[in-house]
């Protein structure tokens, strides 16, 4: 007993010192090799009287757990060490660059259009769109605006022929001619899109987007107007307290018709959209007019409605504090990456327009 | 429209100030572009006189003046007008004055070396008339004990600057102005006092309206006035007309501009003596030709309504005069013309001629054919007062009488239509106020509508006739509700929403660009469609709508080039045309990507960028948007403006006829025609139009989630092929061995050169085999290996590389 007792004491101690994996290996041999000193134990246990025997071969087998336990433990105590120390020579300079980083980016002026059908979503317009190529009559005949009408000469127009029948869209409005023609009403649309003018200077560009939209059912009203083109402008602009102003104006395609402004204040050169003293005119609207009705096949003494149309390039400069309208179309790779948004951030009801 | 307040108060009696009348404007839907003091900003325009003149000793056409400014102030000004000379009479603008013209505010600056001390000014940049060539040259005669006082006086008027929309002509009138805020309640209109003017014998010249087609003439008023001295007006007619911005001419002239101004009538003086016998209002004949005020010739087109005499065209009526019998000083008689003209037939001939007037403005809008006697009667009361003379008998002419319009009016249609309601009293009180002849019958009002207003034609006008009188203010707010009964979008808008989504989210800037582009630019890109021109093109370089979307990505991947970038990826998605009618066109993205891939990075190898890179973008958009690459089929065929050899188009499937995306390497000819000089350029186009709608709703697209637990095996092949032979090919033939047991497979090497005959390659897969029944054993998986060898063998004539 004392002999076995003596060999784990000092084992024990030679497995505490500092040790690497060979001497651990040298060691275990010496314990459990053919002629290691626990096997050699083992071996005389035969020798032993019966009474001796169970008691010695109990102990023994505690030794030579302990011990087993032991070196393992200091095997793997050994290998964490050794791994640590070559993991600290792996140090890398984390400051160093990432592999290349490819963010692409989305336009202003579709993500404009992305938050304003996020808007009139939630309450009931759906989107309709129509070709950039016109005719004459759907873009001014059908809607109240005679080749003898003055207000033909606000639109500057490009033409596909010389009989001036084919054109570009000059507005959005078509498509309310387009979609009232195609359906029955209740209408509740909105109509983004391309428009073009023939007017090039810093403020005008030969082309731009126009969002239309159209309302048409039994009741409606211009207290409907009011209160969409308001629940829209402040959604759009993220601002609760903004003013707003009808005021009359002329459209030949709505009657009564109206222009709304916004308040705003100059801070700092730059505009600031809300309750400053200042007035922007940001779009035009009005009750469709019953001619343009009659002319799509809708009875105005049963259905009536509003219209408007909005300058999305404007919208998305006010908000979004561009200047030059001309730049949204020059694909300058530095302004794309200033002004354009990341594809993932899509306006949204529930997660709301903007960041 | 310009006027001054107090020329609207000899209209208005008010008690509202100047703000609160601003303010009614614009509620009323008469909306205020501008609205200021001239005095403050022309106090700074003094009488100066130039006493020598130099050439500038740096600049040819420079001269360096010494002006007197008065009180013995003489200041350098360097000028370039040609007429700057010794002694010249003029109007100097000193620091700080502003520009009437380009609101440009000057400062002492120095020009081409020599300091200018302000600023000597031309016509036209004082808006006195369009008069830019030179510098003003005042009378000696008027103006020489003047030196030094401000050139502008009695100026503490504020001018109002109207935008009048197209459908008010009668607020092109002061008048027509005042009626608005009165009815409004801002005031009174006053009534007109004409005093009693003696009428002596009659109108002796005939008139007569011929009774042409289309004849555009309906009234023509006239009367003679006799033994006119035309002078410089009075003063207080020469400063409304120069308050309003315009110059004053000539008594005459200057007294039917101001009628025209208050009233809204335009006249026209002829001098008498000129016109040859009578006066006939005709269509005018092919060719004719006449010299308008305008001092440009004319000629003639059919049916264009003009005023003559036995000699020739006088003037086009309501257009422009002619010069052959225009007043001048020393005019002694004078016909004076109130004439009503059909807006479409002026309409219609200042197009054809490209002539813009203020009488065509506003007879094309609509004059009030009842004013033609009260024009002829201010006009001639105010000619005999400053100018003298006799004034004969009204000669009215007509061919149509006119009669005003009759309107039924249901009162509830007010309500209706704004949502409010306001008492049928003040109704009928606004509808007086703006002329309106109201008589009421039980719940309709009978209206006349007031000759002036040829806009209001039905009840709707009328609506809109209180409700912008009443103010819009009233209009109550109704919220939205928030209830929808159809999706925001439809299949085709999520799909082109989704697409440039997931294109911009693989590195892609989003452009938006034209829908024209340079013809010159188009016709590398257009294939076989048909160029669309615009017959008026902003520019030339922008003279047809383009037919791909590649000719202005190209052009604008060139200008970032140009401005330093290298490794460019951009994108629109946008419209194209194919032919010039309504809905030939089609909708696509366009992606370009230039320069190289990991360009200067510290730890990856940089390459150019090649087609299988946008070949990856292509096909994982397409993924993304929903459709199986299992079925894509792709072919080598593409546009020309691709590189013949490394482009392909994409199928959503085999059998497909329309590809639905190109994609591949730019053409280098077009590279180099374009002068873009870059690595590579590849790029790929989707067609949104052909991408096949989807039918099965996400939520029953996913069938049952199967899999196999058992062991899968990866065998590798390598068959040498004709180098021609496609990989897909080989794809294909290996997946329809056996679907169920063959999982994917996946090339890992496409190798050409030594130990691979002339004119073939080798490719080499991968191969995943894998049970849904049971683990195979060797047994199984040797079949299988054999059955795919022999299989690629018989059908591709490969052979398996030992």
């Amino acid at each position: 007993m004392s002999d076995i007792k003596k060999i784990k004491d000092e084992y024990l101690k030679k497995l505490n010192s500092d040790l690497n994996i060979e001497n651990v290996n040298k060691i275990k041999t010496e314990l459990f090799g053919k002629n290691g000193q626990i096997s050699d134990s083992f071996k005389k246990l035969g020798l032993l009287p019966n009474e001796e025997r169970k008691k010695f071969a109990s102990d023994l087998n505690s030794i030579k757990e302990e011990l087993q336990e032991k070196i393992n433990n200091k095997l793997q105590e050994i290998e964490i060490r050794e791994i640590n120390s070559k993991l600290e020579n792996e140090k890398v300079d984390v400051t160093l660059p990432e592999r290349e980083i490819n963010q692409g980016k989305i336009h202003p002026v579709s993500q404009v259009i992305d938050e304003i059908s996020s808007i009139f979503s939630e309450i009931g317009f759906s989107v309709e769109e129509g070709p950039d190529v016109e005719n004459e009559h759907y873009n001014f005949t059908a809607l109240n605006t005679p080749d003898n009408h003055p207000a033909r000469d606000m639109h500057d127009t490009f033409y596909l022929d010389n009989n001036k029948q084919i054109l570009l869209r000059t507005h959005t409005s078509p498509v309310q001619v387009r979609t009232m023609l195609n359906g029955k009403p209740p209408f509740k649309i909105i109509a983004p899109g391309r428009t073009y003018r023939s007017d090039s200077d810093q403020t005008h560009s030969p082309m731009f987007h126009q969002v239309e939209g159209l309302h048409i059912d039994k009741d409606i009203n211009m207290g409907h107007l009011k209160g969409c083109l308001n629940y829209f402008i402040k959604s759009f602009f993220e601002i609760d307290k903004i003013k707003m102003r009808f005021r009359p104006s002329h459209f030949p395609f709505t009657e009564p018709s109206a222009e709304v402004d916004i308040g705003y204040e100059l801070k700092d050169g730059k505009i600031v959209i809300g309750e400053g003293d200042k007035w922007l005119e940001i779009l035009g609207c009005g009750m469709v007019h019953p001619n343009v009705l009659k002319n799509v096949n809708v009875n105005p003494d049963k259905y009536q409605g509003y219209a408007f149309g909005i300058g999305i390039d404007r919208l998305g400069m006010l908000k979004y504090g561009i200047n030059d309208l001309r730049a949204f179309f020059e694909t300058d790779y530095r302004w794309l990456n200033h002004f354009g948004f990341d594809p993932l951030d899509v306006p949204s009801n529930y997660r709301g327009l903007s960041r | 429209m310009k006027f001054t307040i107090s020329w609207l108060k000899e209209h208005l009696e008010t008690k509202y100030k100047d703000i609160q009348i601003i303010d009614k404007l614009t509620g009323v839907g008469l909306e205020v572009e501008s609205f200021e003091n001239i005095s403050s900003d022309l106090d700074n325009f003094k009488v100066a006189k130039i006493i020598n003149a130099e050439q500038h000793p740096n600049a040819d056409r420079l001269k360096v003046c010494d002006v007197d400014i008065g009180q013995k102030n003489i200041v350098k000004v360097v000028c370039g007008a040609p007429n700057a000379k010794k002694d010249l009479l003029t109007i100097y603008a000193g620091p700080g004055s502003i520009i009437p013209k380009n609101n440009m505010k000057l400062t002492v600056s120095k020009i081409r070396g020599v300091t200018s001390y302000g600023m000597l000014c031309s016509e036209s940049e004082l808006k006195l008339s369009d008069e830019s060539e030179g510098i003003t040259e005042l009378k000696s005669s008027k103006y020489s004990d003047k030196i030094g006082k401000n050139f502008f006086k009695n100026f503490t008027e504020k001018v109002v600057d109207l935008s009048v929309t197209p459908n008010r002509p009668d607020c092109l009138g002061v008048r027509g102005i005042a009626r608005d805020l009165a009815a409004a309640g801002a005031g009174k209109l006053k009534s007109i006092s004409h005093k009693n003017i003696k009428k002596d014998g009659s109108q002796n010249i005939k008139v007569s309206i011929s009774k042409d087609k289309n004849q555009g003439c309906t009234i023509f008023g006239s009367c003679l006035i006799k033994g006119v001295t035309n002078k410089e007006s009075p003063k207080w007619l020469k400063e409304k007309i120069e308050a309003l911005g315009q110059k004053p001419i000539s008594a005459i002239v200057d007294i039917t501009n101001y009628v025209m101004l208050d009233l809204n009538r335009p006249l026209h003086a002829y001098d008498a003596d000129k016109i040859d016998k009578e006066i006939i209002v005709r269509n005018s004949k092919k060719g004719e030709t006449f010299e308008a005020l305008d001092n440009k010739k004319y000629k003639l087109d059919d049916g264009m309504c003009v005023i003559s005499d036995k000699s020739g065209v006088l003037g086009l009526g309501g257009v422009i005069g002619g010069t052959r019998s225009g007043t001048e000083l020393k005019t002694k008689n004078i016909l004076l013309e109130s004439a009503f003209f059909i807006p479409r037939s002026i309409r219609k001939t200042s197009k054809l001629l490209n002539i813009d007037t203020d009488a065509k403005f506003r007879f094309e809008r609509g004059i009030d054919p009842q004013s033609v006697e009260t024009g002829l009667l201010k006009a001639s009361q105010l000619i005999s007062e400053i100018c003298g003379g006799k004034i004969s008998k009204f000669d009215i002419q007509k061919i149509k009488q006119y009669k005003n319009s009759e309107i039924k009016f249901n009162i509830s249609l007010f309500e209706k239509i704004t949502g409010f309601k306001i008492k049928d009293n003040e109704i009928i009180k606004i509808l007086n106020d703006l002329g309106f002849k109201v008589s009421k019958k039980k719940l309709e009002l009978n209206l006349r509508v007031p000759s002036w207003r040829p806009d209001i034609s039905q009840p709707i006008d009328i609506v809109e006739e209180i409700v912008r009188i009443k103010g819009y203010d009233n209009i109550h707010t109704i919220e939205p509700k928030k209830n929808r009964l159809k999706d925001t979008l439809n299949k085709q808008q999520k799909l082109f929403h989704f697409l440039q989504r997931s294109v911009a989210s693989k590195g892609y800037f989003e452009t938006v660009t034209w829908s024209f582009t340079d013809s010159k630019i188009n016709n590398f890109f257009k294939e076989n469609l048909k160029e669309i021109k615009i017959v008026n093109p902003i520019s030339s370089d922008l003279d047809v709508l383009r037919n791909s979307i590649f000719s202005n990505l190209a052009f604008y991947l060139k200008k970032n080039l140009d401005r330093g970038f290298k490794d460019i990826s951009l994108f629109e998605i946008g419209p194209i045309f194919k032919n010039n009618q309504p809905g030939e066109q089609l909708t696509v993205i366009g992606a370009i990507k230039s320069g190289k891939i990991s360009r200067l990075n510290w730890n990856e190898e940089e390459r150019s960028v090649d087609i299988f890179d946008v070949k990856k973008d292509l096909i994982q958009t397409l993924m993304e948007a929903g459709y199986d690459k299992q079925s894509f089929f792709i072919r080598d065929k593409s546009p020309t403006y691709y590189h013949p050899g490394k482009s392909g188009s994409v199928y959503l499937d085999k059998d497909d006829i329309d590809p639905v995306a190109y994609f591949g390497e730019l053409h280098p000819n077009i590279l180099k025609k374009l002068d873009i000089k870059t690595e590579e350029v590849v790029g790929f186009e989707i067609y949104l139009d052909y991408l096949k709608d989807n039918k099965i709703k996400l939520k029953d697209q996913k069938s049952n989630f199967e899999y196999s637990d058992y062991q899968k095996s990866e065998r590798d092949f390598a068959f040498i092929v004709d180098k021609n032979y496609k990989a897909q090919d080989l794809i294909e033939i290996i997946s329809s061995i056996d679907k169920n047991l063959i999982r994917s497979i996946k090339i890992f090497d496409i190798y050409e050169g030594e130990n691979i005959p002339d004119g073939k390659k080798s490719i080499a897969l991968n191969v995943i085999i894998q049970s849904s029944e049971k683990t195979l054993d060797e047994n199984d998986l040797e079949k299988i290996n054999k059955l795919i060898i022999s299989t690629v063998e018989t059908k591709s004539g490969a052979k398996i590389r030992s």
